[in-house]
């Protein structure tokens, strides 16, 4: 954003995903294999942050129903991977079944011209259409090649393999080398992503669609394009996630799973990356907290939460604390003639 | 000729019963162009009033007829007081702070009287008999139920001032406003009046499908999908979009099995709004109400 200079604009982001990286590496050493085990599950969900972050965030698309296409991916790996008898092709079908679908629906809604709300209304109805499809599917006449479904109690998924090598499977602390590589690898494609001439244009889109379409962008196509890969996003996101918690059930596609994901991005920040991150972990460790406790409900909770950030810190945690920042650096250095930024120009860059 | 008859009733049931889930959640989206994502909460909400009315003694039709509607209606304004008018005019945030509304709810619903059902009530009609197939009496009830709901409420909206005020923001709420409507207050009532319609839903429907904190999740695919097929035509919306979907959901549910019926209803909808993305009455009975 500053220079015009690629790496200029993405150095938050390389810092960040170095901070990870350092994270990644000792981690292990520090950590109990439990915690391991559980920041598996907590990378996986924000993966799945991630990609609504995108969608939303920058494309600027209100899709309520990002769990349909992590979920979708989780079951397309776990069926893939009991049919093919290991997981390298699993993870490839996998994306490319939720970006089909993806693509299927955003025909759809965009090319519909459906406006803001209702498509946020059609992708909760799509993903509660899931929930109660696949709960149904418990007898054994519903499999799909060696897979059943198994309805209610859900699929046991296989753990991930060495590429090409089924017998090679990987352990927790291993899994979680991959989650870890895999978090910050989606970071910084998405941080590049927002850079380039077509993560610019959909900014364009969400800032005033209008003037974007008269520029002579076509904006369904700019949003079908953000949508579908966002998709491909959450669809890793599910990989990890039925590898971290060893099976897939259909409660991924209820509603509260749904709300969770816009309660990250909410708290964490539209219009950035990395707040969306960490409040995944932050709000994890908060609801497994609470979930020792009878006395305060998760639902509660969460839905206090969203009120309140709703109302009352409407941008989220990440930028608030940039625009704080921000406004703390500007006097220190009043040579330097600073271009006016807005609080979301200095949000982009995270 | 039983046959056909009996099916017939199951189809008007049907679409009766999605005209009854959604008409509450059609009356917010026509008024103020948001979806209420408690909707579901507003249902399960009347329904557990009538469970307990019924509990502490009160007679069953005066806890699902009166009481239902009375107490949802109420609690839908203090939301809107306390929750929605700091948001006018800020759609996806509404949404947002619905649904954290619902969320709220659950966990209270659900910290006050546990998990699991409450008490379960019986219908408490009997059985009626299509020649050689039986009926429920209190779904020929419930049928009977939505079309004075719909009949009354047309005659609410058309007939008295207050119809005539709410009728005027909708069209245009800058323009009534200066002419003197008190836009907030309209805005409070109807909040209100489609909370109390669902709270009666809920009521109503308690008997038939039980209750539980989370029940709202299983109606509010329907509802909503009903609503946006339907458009913003608070009456022909709802009632075209569950004639249509109804009718599909039916025959396919008649076919093939409850499953693939709720996925037909949800296909039909993604290509009806292709379509017409303004919903049925964006194209259709545009003048109507």
């Amino acid at each position: 954003m500053n220079d015009g200079n690629p790496l200029n604009s993405m150095r938050p982001v390389i810092i960040f995903a170095l901070i990870g990286v350092i994270f990644m590496f000792t981690g292990p050493y520090v950590l109990q294999l439990f915690t391991i085990i559980n920041l598996t599950t907590a990378i996986a969900l924000a993966v799945l942050a991630l990609s609504l972050a995108l969608v939303w965030g920058f494309g600027g698309i209100l899709c309520f129903g990002q769990v349909a296409f992590f979920g979708l991916g989780a079951y397309a790996y776990t069926i893939g991977a009991i049919n093919f008898g290991g997981s390298t092709w699993a993870i490839l079908v996998s994306i490319m079944v939720s970006c089909a679908f993806a693509a299927l629906l955003g025909y759809f809604i965009f090319f519909g011209r459906v406006s803001d709300v209702y498509l946020g209304v059609i992708t909760l109805t799509v993903t509660l259409i899931f929930f109660s499809l696949i709960r149904r599917t418990s007898g054994p006449e519903y499999k799909i090649g060696n897979a059943q479904i198994g309805g209610f109690n859900g699929v046991t998924s296989p753990p991930l393999n060495l590429p090409w090598d089924p017998s090679a499977f990987l352990y927790p602390e291993q899994v979680f080398y991959v989650a870890m590589a895999a978090l910050i690898i989606c970071y910084l494609f998405c941080g590049w992503l927002v850079t380039t001439h077509f993560g610019r244009v959909c900014v364009g889109i969400r800032e005033n669609e209008l003037r974007a379409e008269l520029l002579g962008y076509d904006s369904r196509l700019y949003k079908l394009g953000i949508f579908t890969i966002s998709a491909g996003i959450a669809a890793v996101g599910g990989v990890l996630f039925c590898n971290g918690v060893g099976r897939i059930t259909p409660d991924v596609f209820n509603l509260y799973n749904a709300a969770l994901t816009i309660i990250w991005v909410i708290v964490g920040g539209r219009g950035t990356l990395i707040g969306p991150i960490a409040a995944t972990f932050g709000l994890f460790y908060l609801t497994s907290a609470l979930g020792g406790q009878s006395f305060l409900n998760n639902n509660l909770v969460l839905g206090a939460i969203l009120i309140f950030f709703v109302l009352l810190v409407p941008k989220g945690v990440a930028p608030t604390i940039v625009g704080w920042v921000a406004s703390r650096r500007k006097p220190r250095r009043p040579t330097r003639v600073r271009r006016r930024t807005s609080l979301r120009d200095e949000a982009n860059k995270l | 000729m039983d046959l056909v008859a009996a099916i017939i009733f199951q189809l008007v049931y049907g679409i009766a019963n999605l005209a009854l889930i959604s008409l509450g959640l059609a009356i917010i989206f026509g008024m103020m162009r948001v979806i209420n994502l408690a909707h579901g909460e507003f249902l399960m909400l009347g329904g557990y009033t009538v469970v307990v009315a019924t509990n502490a003694g009160v007679n069953i039709w005066i806890a699902m007829l009166i009481l239902a509607p009375l107490v949802v209606g109420i609690i839908g304004v203090i939301v809107e007081r306390l929750l929605i008018r700091w948001l006018y005019g800020r759609m996806v945030d509404t949404l947002l702070a619905t649904w954290g509304l619902s969320l709220l709810l659950i966990g209270l619903v659900t910290s006050i009287f546990g998990a699991s059902t409450a008490t379960t009530i019986s219908p408490p009609l009997g059985i009626i008999r299509i020649g050689d197939y039986s009926a429920s009496g209190y779904e020929l009830f419930l049928i009977v139920v939505t079309a004075i709901l719909f009949v009354a409420l047309f005659a609410t909206l058309k007939l008295t001032r207050l119809g005539l005020v709410a009728r005027g923001t909708m069209q245009n709420p800058e323009m009534s406003s200066a002419l003197g409507v008190s836009t907030t207050r309209t805005y409070m009532i109807t909040f209100g009046l489609g909370a109390g319609v669902t709270g009666l839903a809920g009521g109503l429907l308690a008997p038939v499908t039980g209750v539980l904190p989370s029940i709202g999740a299983t109606y509010i695919a329907k509802a909503f999908i009903t609503v946006i097929s339907g458009g913003s035509a608070i009456l022909a919306g709802t009632a075209s979009g569950s004639v249509l979907l109804g009718g599909i959901n039916g025959i396919f549910a008649f076919i093939t099995g409850p499953t693939i019926g709720e996925v037909a209803l949800l296909v039909t909808a993604i290509v009806l709004l292709r379509l017409m993305p303004r919903g049925i009455t964006g194209r259709f009975f545009r003048k109507y109400l």
